[in-house]
């Protein structure tokens, strides 16, 4: 490779070269860019999901609700009758706290989680993922240690990095995050001085692992953390999607002044009126109201109000239960698929939600093999995504919210042939094939849109 | 032509490289409109044939990158259907589009060239990795490039500087293709010149030089804007840069390509340039190459890119 001084203007005698004007990077504002920005460029793994919106591609990536499942002609006409009879209100901006008549629905939707807080201590978000935003905003400076599962919700961890948070992993293990694993984690950093400001958790149906902490796992969690004072954010899309009855008590449940509960609509209802929520101690929610001000002046009227008479006029209960069932039996096909044609790898049982995590045979890369499944039209995540640290290549998150069981199958078998040639390939090329610097975190972003099937 | 022409730029399809042919898709359809063409875009879908039957096209632009894009099966079906369209035939496709023979070609045509193998995964498998490995780094050397024999966007390329890395890039290569050209390295000044012909022969455009940050010019580098610093014309001699727009012309010609191409080439220490490969779909992406070397003539991508396609149109009566 050429010397690059950087500028391009010193002469180069040899070689052919001579002197020149500088160059180009074709972004005029490359150094301009603010220090949160590293990391902020697409790998050429994101760029490989790019296939897997082609009808003949089985996605097993993405994370879309079915909505079709929807019954989308009433919510169409009770749309239009919201417009037509409230729309000075429905168009308008609204308060930056949220709408008061959803935010007292809301208290209704929570408690199964047994949620006891009363509406003025919601703070409605342009999503859950703006509530993430929010607590870390208000908590975290640049180095700040955030504590989250091993491994964690990719899009956390985006924010996270943009706030320059120091991500540090907490196993999980079947029954979710691991107490003892906690109390370690707690006790090293406070012996290396370092200020832990949150704990950030997925307790129901986690996202990417697929498990839920258990009752007697949850009132131990809050008590280390409490102990050691840090707070938790408890984020919980998909609790209502259990498979097996009622949702445990909420984390918030056994001490709502150190956990700040977070809710969504995304996967109960639509994820495109972006709505979600959070549940905070008072102070804390002044100052999120405040950063919330600050960032989006409020959240959109049109689609609390659209959210508050689908919650009204709807049996928002059955049509939860309507999702639940499908997922349930997507789940079944996803299980048994990989039971029949997968048995080499070790997976997840989930009792709800969207995922299973799936561990490959020894000294398979789930992410160098990405390419392979795409040639055989298989998509998946790569586990990598779901870690700060670089852990998680032998691992990947399988979604099964999209596809119909039939297509499930026929993804699993595909991915089995993928293992099956990657599998060669190792016994080829020996295990040194699959050296690699160990742990290294890859900054770039290497997961899929929010829009991807 | 006086009526503006009806182009359908054809992006995306099922290749690895569908993400770098939407964006290529999307620039070139913009520049098309501002030149004032009607754009329709379009991914290759079933519905594809049903429209070009339909007489509402006059031209096809196929910025499909990887499989079915540049080995020529698309612009069969083109040649079949009749429609005219921007770029190289399907036999001159098939040619260029795998590394290997394009090799070939390249040193037939007298062009320097360096020495590569190009194995399958199952010859590894039979003989033996650690052999077969040892083989080929005593015969070319270190360091070796490794990529496979079809693709593009340097997806599945890796540059080997020890031996003990690669087992690791012979295994990522087979990631993206059942064969892997391994071949030797040459340090020098990395250069890509693209060829146009719009009303006379082919003209080779200014060089563009490129300097990746880190120094490999991988899949980042070549779409994340500031990852890479690129100099048009290139830093080169005068003699230099004739010899590397010789190359390019050359490697058109030989292949027997047409309208645009462009070639990627290492100029060594000793002003030698070496063919690495040439592209029949040169990407069109805000970083790609050959817009830069466009923009760096002072042209504008429109007019260019209209004249190109008005050629297309008028080389419809040519036989393939």
């Amino acid at each position: 490779m050429p010397d690059d001084d950087g500028t391009g203007t010193t002469p180069h005698p040899q070689g052919g070269r001579r002197a020149s004007a500088p160059g180009s990077r074709l972004d005029r504002w490359v150094d301009a860019y603010a220090q949160r920005t590293r990391g902020m460029t697409a790998s050429e793994i994101r760029a490989l999901f790019a296939v897997a919106s082609r009808p003949e591609v089985v996605s097993l990536a993405g994370g879309m609700p079915f909505l079709s499942a929807l019954p989308l002609d009433v919510v169409g006409e009770a749309l239009a009758r919201l417009v037509a009879t409230r729309g000075t209100v429905a168009l308008q901006y609204g308060s930056g706290q949220g709408d008061p008549e959803l935010r007292g629905k809301i208290i209704d939707v929570m408690a199964p989680q047994q949620v006891a807080a009363h509406p003025d201590d919601i703070v409605v978000t342009t999503g859950s993922q703006q509530a993430i935003d929010l607590v870390t905003r208000i908590f975290v400076d640049p180095g700040d240690v955030v504590l989250a599962e091993a491994p964690s919700y990719v899009g956390a961890l985006g924010v996270f990095r943009a706030y320059q948070a120091d991500v540090v992993h907490v196993p999980l293990d079947d029954d979710g995050l691991v107490p003892e694993a906690l109390e370690a984690a707690l006790a090293q950093l406070a012996a290396q001085g370092r200020r832990v400001k949150f704990l950030y958790t997925v307790p129901n149906h986690h996202n990417p692992a697929g498990v839920t902490l258990s009752a007697e796992r949850r009132p131990r969690i809050v008590e280390i953390a409490r102990r050691h004072g840090v707070l938790v954010m408890e984020d919980d899309p998909y609790g209502l999607l259990g498979f097996e009855g009622d949702p445990l008590p909420s984390l918030y449940s056994h001490d709502p002044e150190s956990v700040i509960y977070l809710g969504s609509f995304s996967k109960t209802f639509a994820p495109g009126f972006r709505v979600g929520w959070a549940v905070a101690p008072h102070a804390v929610r002044e100052k999120l109201v405040l950063a919330s001000e600050a960032a989006i002046l409020c959240p959109s009227a049109f689609s609390q109000l659209a959210v508050a008479t689908y919650l009204e006029d709807h049996d928002w209960k059955h049509q939860v239960g309507v999702f639940r069932e499908l997922y349930r039996e997507r789940a079944t096909a996803t299980l048994e698929a990989l039971s029949d044609l997968l048995p080499s790898a070790r997976w997840t049982t989930p009792r709800g939600g969207f995922y299973v995590w799936l561990t490959l045979p020894d000294g398979l890369d789930a992410k160098a093999m990405l390419p392979r499944a795409v040639t055989e039209r298989v998509a998946y995540v790569p586990g990598t995504a779901f870690y700060a640290d670089g852990q998680g290549r032998q691992s990947l998150r399988l979604s099964y919210c999209y596809p119909t069981s039939e297509r499930i199958r026929e993804g699993i078998r595909r991915l089995a042939t993928v293992v099956e040639a990657e599998t060669e390939l190792l016994a080829t090329f020996g295990p040194e094939s699959r050296l690699r610097t160990a742990g290294t975190a890859d900054p770039r972003v290497a997961s899929p849109g929010p829009d991807l099937t | 032509m006086n009526l503006a022409p009806r182009v359908l730029v054809l992006a995306g399809g099922l290749s690895h490289e569908r993400d770098v042919s939407l964006r290529s898709g999307r620039r070139v359809a913009e520049a098309l409109r501002d030149g004032g063409c009607t754009v329709m875009e379009r991914d290759v879908d079933a519905g594809l044939l049903g429209l070009l039957s339909g007489g509402t096209v006059d031209v096809v632009w196929p910025l499909l990158h990887g499989a079915s894009g540049e080995d020529g099966a698309i612009r069969d079906v083109l040649e079949l259907l009749e429609v005219p369209y921007v770029g190289s035939t399907p036999a001159a496709c098939r040619a260029a589009w795998d590394k290997p023979v394009a090799g070939s070609v390249a040193r037939a045509a007298g062009l320097g060239v360096p020495d590569s193998v190009a194995l399958p995964h199952g010859t590894f498998r039979e003989l033996g990795a650690q052999a077969v490995l040892a083989a080929i780094t005593e015969q070319l050397g270190l360091p070796l490039v490794v990529k496979p024999a079809r693709g593009g966007s340097a997806l599945g390329v890796s540059v080997v500087r020890v031996a003990e890395e690669l087992p690791r890039a012979m295994v990522e290569c087979f990631a993206y293709g059942d064969v892997a050209l391994v071949q030797r390295y040459v340090a020098g000044v990395e250069v890509a010149v693209s060829v146009v012909e719009t009303d006379g022969g082919p003209v080779a455009l200014p060089p563009v030089e490129i300097v990746p940050d880190g120094g490999f010019y991988g899949y980042d580098a070549r779409y994340v804007a500031g990852a890479t610093e690129f100099f048009c014309p290139a830093r080169l001699t005068a003699d230099a840069a004739a010899a590397v727009a010789e190359v390019a012309l050359t490697a058109h010609r030989a292949f027997g390509l047409r309208h645009l191409s462009r070639t990627d080439l290492v100029v060594d220490e000793a002003g030698r340039p070496w063919f690495l490969e040439v592209n029949v779909a040169p990407g069109m992406t805000e970083t790609s190459l050959l817009p830069q070397a466009v923009e760096a003539m002072g042209e504008d991508p429109a007019n260019l890119y209209r004249a190109l396609v008005e050629r297309a149109t008028q080389d419809r009566a040519v036989p393939a």
